[in-house]
């Protein structure tokens, strides 16, 4: 997180912590407001926070009362606290003018073209209405058609954009400025159009103003038609192909996607890595400290004779480096068999774990409908869940010590967890069994109740499956060489980034495949033994 | 389908001479009639069942053998025995070839001399025994 205050007044670490953790979040080309810079302007913008900011005396001298963040501080405050406290920072009302002035604008502009139809054919009614020729017949089938046209704008419009918005983008989204734009002129000119030839001349012909009318809403329905194509139907078409690698620890996938722009690309591969890739275990990444530490062990470099160390650096760094490549070590026979002895120990604790749990569960079975029981003997799941879990607990966080998983789950997690496998996989009263061992009655059989509630601390899942806190949703940056609102191209490279990893996400378009026809006949199918022949020379 | 030529002939006598003795045989074609004869049958080949040859001593071998030799012709003239596997006609390999591609090229008709490198498992039985002797 780069430089921190350390051992000052937590609010002011909580305001400072913010600042930085707003910079973070914006990202490249933010064409927003910029970010809020807290007590630069004397609280011009009033940000409720949770502890109020001592703020101090001047903001250049926030240099000499912070500290360098070294290798030794960073282990002093964990990485939760520091995700938490920007987290919190985060989550605070941040008001964003743009993004409610682009709604807000959409929304001014959809209500003017509702009510311009209706506008058209009201006025004659209102001001010149004694002159006016009367309209029977056609008319009414005319507004008729008007109204259904109407509500079914209303609901194509509510189905389409009236969505919660499920990303903050960086730039504008070009489709949806072009269809803001396009029916504002459209408006417009109907509106000019209305303004010289209808108002202004008192037309006459009621159904020709009608009609006019109709015309408007046929032109907004095709707008919307045109809303759909381009902001639905064009990105369903596979065209590219992107890679997601995750640099930390190289886990990648491929997906494959249609015409988008940059920015709905990145979020498109956020979705997914959410329920794709597994979660982040920085634990899980070092190589064990044995192995490492004997890298780096000196050599000496000696320049005999020259004395022209200038350009040498190099030269010296280079030699060190081959001096080491060609040195005979045996670390990775230590790596060898640190790996297998770690494999050995989790298989250990695994089947430890296996057995306590089958054990557990042996102890709860289901309520039988004719079973006369005493009331006080029956639990819901949540009791349930209290009672057998007492005998797998020391199990269980041995085997999440041993993986290095205990960070991801807290002890409510895991009852949760096993009071939701209780509900679903037996009826929900269950009756305290005494040493009923070996004994189901109804229900599945026990070994899967047993393998569902497991499978979740087994293997690591995808970063959704565990708590909130954990997914920092708010924390993607997107880097990228090229404008944000630019359509994938072959060979595009982006990157989403986050503090302690990045996604590097490439595209390769989708090969044109060429396909031919061969023609077989069923009757071509003939084979014959496989002889030793003879022949004669 | 590689085949090889003279040239890597020296690369193949190599490696073969370190497991077993090769034998050149050359054969003049007889004439009778309209065609060329060489006077033997051969049998074998890739596209061949291996394990149906009574000749090969390892019975995964696709290898071109001489199944029959006629009595008084070229072939017999010229040395060739039965059972011999037949691994280059005129510089070209015969390892590793179609039974029908063997036979082409041991009936070319502008050819009236084909020389062969054959094997034969007395020769290596000879050379084995020399050698541990």
């Amino acid at each position: 997180m780069g430089v921190m205050a350390l051992g000052s007044t937590p609010g002011f670490e909580v305001w400072w912590m913010g600042d930085a953790g707003v910079g973070l979040g914006r990202g490249s080309g933010a064409a927003d407001s910029p970010p809020g810079r807290w007590g630069r302007g004397g609280g011009t913008r009033s940000q409720p926070l949770r502890n109020p900011p001592i703020r101090p005396p001047q903001d250049d001298n926030w240099g000499e009362t912070t500290t360098v963040v070294t290798g030794t501080s960073e282990h002093s405050i964990s990485h939760d606290d520091i995700t938490r406290i920007t987290k919190d920072m985060e989550d605070s009302a941040h008001l964003d003018c743009s993004r409610h002035l682009g709604v807000s604008l959409a929304g001014a502009l959809a209500l003017l073209a509702f009510l311009t139809p209706l506008a058209f054919m009201l006025l004659p009614q209102l001001l010149w209405r004694e002159e006016l020729e009367p309209c029977g017949t056609p008319c009414e089938g005319l507004f008729i058609s008007v109204a259904f046209k109407l509500l079914i704008l209303l609901l194509g419009s509510w189905a389409l954009f009236f969505r919660r918005p499920k990303a903050f983008f960086p730039r504008i989204f070009v489709f949806r400025a072009l269809l803001m734009v396009l029916v504002f002129l459209l408006v417009v000119s109907y509106w000019l159009f209305y303004g010289v030839r209808i108002l202004d001349s008192r037309d006459r012909n009621y159904q020709g103003v009608v009609q006019y009318a109709v015309s408007l809403v046929d032109a907004l329905l095709f707008v919307h038609y045109l809303a759909v194509v381009l902001l639905e139907l064009r990105q369903l078409q596979p065209q590219f192909t992107l890679k997601a690698v995750r640099s930390a620890d190289g886990a990648s996938r491929f997906y494959n996607v249609g015409h988008l722009s940059i920015q709905r690309a990145a979020v498109w591969i956020l979705e997914n890595y959410y329920h794709d890739f597994p979660v982040y275990n920085p634990a899980l990444l070092n190589l064990p400290k044995s192995v490492l530490s004997k890298k780096m062990s000196g050599f000496k470099v000696y320049s005999l004779g020259e004395e022209n160390t200038t350009n040498n650096s190099t030269g010296q760094s280079r030699a060190v480096i081959a001096a080491a490549a060609r040195r005979r070590d045996n670390s990775h026979n230590e790596y060898y068999y640190e790996e297998a002895e770690h494999e050995r120990r989790v298989r250990k604790r695994r089947a430890r774990l296996v057995v306590a749990v089958e054990e557990a569960f042996t102890h709860i079975k289901r309520l039988q409908e004719d079973d006369q029981k005493n009331p006080r003997e029956i639990m819901d799941p949540r009791e349930a869940a209290q009672a057998i879990f007492a005998s797998m607990a020391r199990a269980m966080q041995k085997y999440l010590r041993t993986t290095k998983q205990q960070p991801y789950h807290t002890m409510e997690s895991i009852l949760q967890h096993l009071e939701f496998c209780i509900t679903h996989d037996m009826t929900p009263k269950v009756r305290r069994g005494h040493g009923e061992v070996g004994r189901v009655s109804g229900g599945l059989p026990k070994g899967l109740v047993r393998r569902a509630f497991l499978e979740r601390y087994l293997m690591a899942g995808p970063t959704i499956q565990y708590h909130k806190d954990r997914w920092l949703a708010k924390q993607w940056t997107l880097v990228s060489e090229e404008p944000v609102t630019n359509g994938l191209k072959d060979g595009v490279v982006f990157v989403l980034k986050r503090q302690d990893f990045s996604l590097v996400v490439s595209t390769k378009k989708i090969p044109f495949f060429k396909l031919s026809e061969e023609f077989v006949d069923p009757k071509s199918h003939k084979f014959v033994m496989r002889l030793q022949s003879e022949t004669s020379v | 389908m590689s085949e090889t030529h003279l040239r890597f002939l020296p690369v193949i006598t190599i490696y073969f001479i370190s497991f077993s003795f090769q034998q050149r045989i050359e054969i003049h074609k007889l004439r009778q009639g309209d065609n060329l004869i060489l006077g033997f049958s051969i049998g074998g080949g890739i596209d061949q069942d291996p394990t149906q040859n009574p000749f090969s001593e390892d019975k995964t071998d696709k290898g071109i053998y001489v199944t029959r030799v006629t009595e008084g012709g070229p072939a017999e003239v010229a040395g060739l025995q039965i059972g011999d596997k037949i691994m280059q006609v005129n510089g070209w390999d015969m390892t590793m070839v179609t039974h029908d591609q063997a036979r082409k090229r041991l009936t070319k008709r502008n050819e009236e001399v084909v020389r062969l490198l054959v094997t034969r498992q007395s020769l290596q039985k000879a050379v084995q025994q020399s050698m541990m002797s």
